[in-house]
């Protein structure tokens, strides 16, 4: 697998700040990669010195195997962006709006006519194509933003913040969009986001950015291994729950604490001691309803890295 | 550059603002010009140049076209101007143009160069009809001699315009809201098309005064200390340029010309001699121009693509 991102030790200071303090970042191909952090962790600057349109203060970095600093048109000719703060000519309309990105990729105005008509229909709007954008909703105008990355048929897609301030219903779009644009299109995608259970069902792999640190990187399931650190949580379900029981779950070895909260028990454990609870929980004479291993969600593994 | 030339020159051509400075110049230029008509008409029909004077003569109360010109054009130009980079960035254009593969300086130069155009074509058609409507009312073609110096004058006045357009552009970078570049704009319009000549007088009044009995060299002090001052200011350097330009008797400004003017009879110098008095003030105009143009640019190309 190729590297389409290589960042080493990126710095970037504005007058003294520390917006990005020795990142690394890498991103394969094809990937969908999350960059997770809080507002003003770094996630901007870091996608503005991707593309190359502000500078390092110090680090390397190559994006598609070009330094952008140094060749910031060929990183962008590749790649394709959608801001956060997304904005379009209001006057224009939809269909204008996107000929002009079109042209200033110097496409050819009837292979640009054709372009525009074919990513319009993508997002789905081609029957207000030529409406004024100043009339389009959030949501439209963050898939008009999506059919104006898609124009120059980038190999790698940066979406900053893609889904804040839209509806559900239209943050799940964009989001199949996005997927199915790795899966059709093989593109390679990165977004920043802090809606983290939408970044979840969607990333590879995530980052999490932090004062501008990548603290931690991973898919999901492994950051979850990192917090627990050795501690495995189980939930247990119990038809009859009385202090007997919990007695002994907190004499089985390697359990570290047993909590109860309603009819629910949780137990920390050093290792997996599934198969113990089972018997205990049999041999105290009730019956088992559940009992399963927890799953870190993303949205807690996130605040554990902010708590610390 | 050239999609961003062609959409902003569609832009301007096509904004409310443009097509209102457009007509109110077009009016009052078209008035004044046609009661210059009318007043010369009675006189002197076989007099050289004629057309010409059809800019500097003034009748009916009306101030002469190349004085309407002087005051008024610089609110074209910085009407252009004024919001050329500050809009973007409060539209949030910014990040998606520039994340396109052009080079930052393209989109300036661009942006100038359709600005510069949209006046070049306000200022070239309402010669014309000036002209149009000299050839109704005099009855004659203009002649050769007449045709160049109406061609000079075309290109001073568009440099002189393309100057407040380069100081709007200059403010929109500079400010954030366009409103205080609108407003920092009209300041220095007002400066230097009033205050600047009052203030001219007040300075030569404290150096040189005026007082009854004073000699001839006390005079010309006071006169050339004022010149100096009113140098500073791309108004008088116009007024003086285009002045030499159209009455092609003009040798000059100040005491010595004045004498020599009542000496020496007033024959029509060729158009070269013309614009070698004027040559100074022709390169002074350039010199702002490009002076705005560059600060801008340096400006520019250093300043930080944040969205947020």
């Amino acid at each position: 697998m190729s590297l389409v991102v290589e960042a080493k030790g990126l710095k970037k200071y504005y007058d003294g700040v520390k917006a990005v303090d020795g990142l690394d970042l890498e991103i394969g191909e094809g990937e969908i990669y999350g960059l997770l952090g809080p507002n003003g962790a770094g996630k901007t600057t870091t996608i503005l010195i991707l593309l190359g349109l502000t500078e390092p203060t110090a680090g390397e970095v190559k994006v598609l195997g070009y330094n952008p600093a140094r060749e910031p048109l060929k990183v962008k000719r590749l790649t394709g962006y959608l801001p956060e703060n997304l904005g379009f000519y209001d006057d224009l309309s939809a269909r204008e709006n996107l000929l002009y990105t079109a042209y200033l990729n110097r496409i050819p105005e009837r292979e640009a006519k054709k372009r525009v008509a074919e990513v319009l229909e993508i997002v789905g709007l081609s029957d207000v194509a030529e409406r004024r954008v100043g009339a389009f909703s959030r949501g439209m105008r963050q898939r008009l933003g999506i059919a104006d990355v898609l124009l120059k048929d980038p190999k790698f897609v940066i979406l900053d913040e893609p889904t804040s301030g839209i509806d559900p219903e239209g943050a799940q779009q964009i989001l199949e969009m996005i997927v199915r644009l790795r899966e059709e299109k093989g593109m390679t995608i990165m977004l920043s986001s802090h809606l983290l259970h939408q970044v979840q069902r969607i990333c590879d792999r995530v980052g999490i950015i932090h004062q501008g640190k990548l603290v931690a990187q991973g898919s999901v399931g492994e950051l979850g291994a990192v917090v627990e650190e050795g501690q495995h949580l189980f939930e247990v379900r119990a038809s009859r729950v009385d202090e007997a029981l919990l007695d002994t779950l907190r004499g089985i070895e390697g359990v570290t604490s047993v909590e109860v909260e309603g009819d629910l028990i949780r137990v920390k454990a050093t290792e997996d001691v599934r198969p113990r609870i089972a018997r205990a929980v049999i041999e105290s004479g009730a019956e088992l309803v559940e009992l399963k291993g927890h799953t870190y969600t993303l949205e807690e593994i996130y605040l554990r890295y902010f708590q610390e | 550059m050239n999609a961003v030339f062609w959409k902003e020159l569609a832009d301007h051509l096509g904004s409310k603002r443009f097509v209102i400075f457009f007509f109110l110049i077009l009016i009052v230029g078209g008035a004044s010009a046609y009661l210059a008509a009318q007043a010369l008409f009675g006189q002197e029909t076989e007099s050289e140049y004629i057309y010409l004077r059809l800019f500097t003569v003034s009748g009916g109360g009306l101030p002469s076209f190349l004085g309407f010109l002087a005051f008024f054009g610089p609110l074209i130009g910085v009407v252009l101007g004024f919001d050329a980079i500050n809009s973007e960035f409060n539209r949030g254009t910014v990040s998606r143009v520039l994340s396109q593969p052009i080079y930052r300086d393209w989109w300036i130069n661009g942006k100038f160069l359709a600005g510069l155009t949209a006046l070049g074509i306000a200022v070239a058609s309402i010669i014309l009809i000036i002209v149009g409507l000299g050839l109704y009312i005099l009855g004659f073609p203009p002649g050769g001699a007449e045709i160049s110096r109406a061609a000079m004058f075309f290109v001073i006045s568009v440099v002189y315009l393309g100057f407040w357009l380069s100081l709007g552009i200059l403010f929109s970078i500079v400010f954030r809201q366009t409103a205080t570049s609108a407003l920092a704009s009209i300041a220095l319009w007002l400066f230097f098309t009033l205050f600047l000549y009052m203030l001219a007088g007040l300075i030569a009044d404290q150096v040189a005064p005026i007082k009854p009995g004073v000699s001839a060299d006390v005079f010309a002090k006071h006169e050339s200390i004022r010149d100096l001052v009113l140098r500073f200011s791309p108004v008088a350097l116009y007024e003086e340029a285009t002045t030499a330009i159209l009455i092609p008797s003009y040798r000059g400004l100040g005491i010595a010309a004045l004498l020599q003017e009542a000496t020496i009879p007033t024959s029509p110098l060729p158009l070269g001699q013309s614009l070698l008095i004027v040559w100074p003030q022709l390169v002074g105009l350039v010199a702002l121009t490009s002076v705005c143009f560059a600060i801008s640019y340096v400006i520019f190309m250093r300043r930080e693509i944040r969205s947020t």
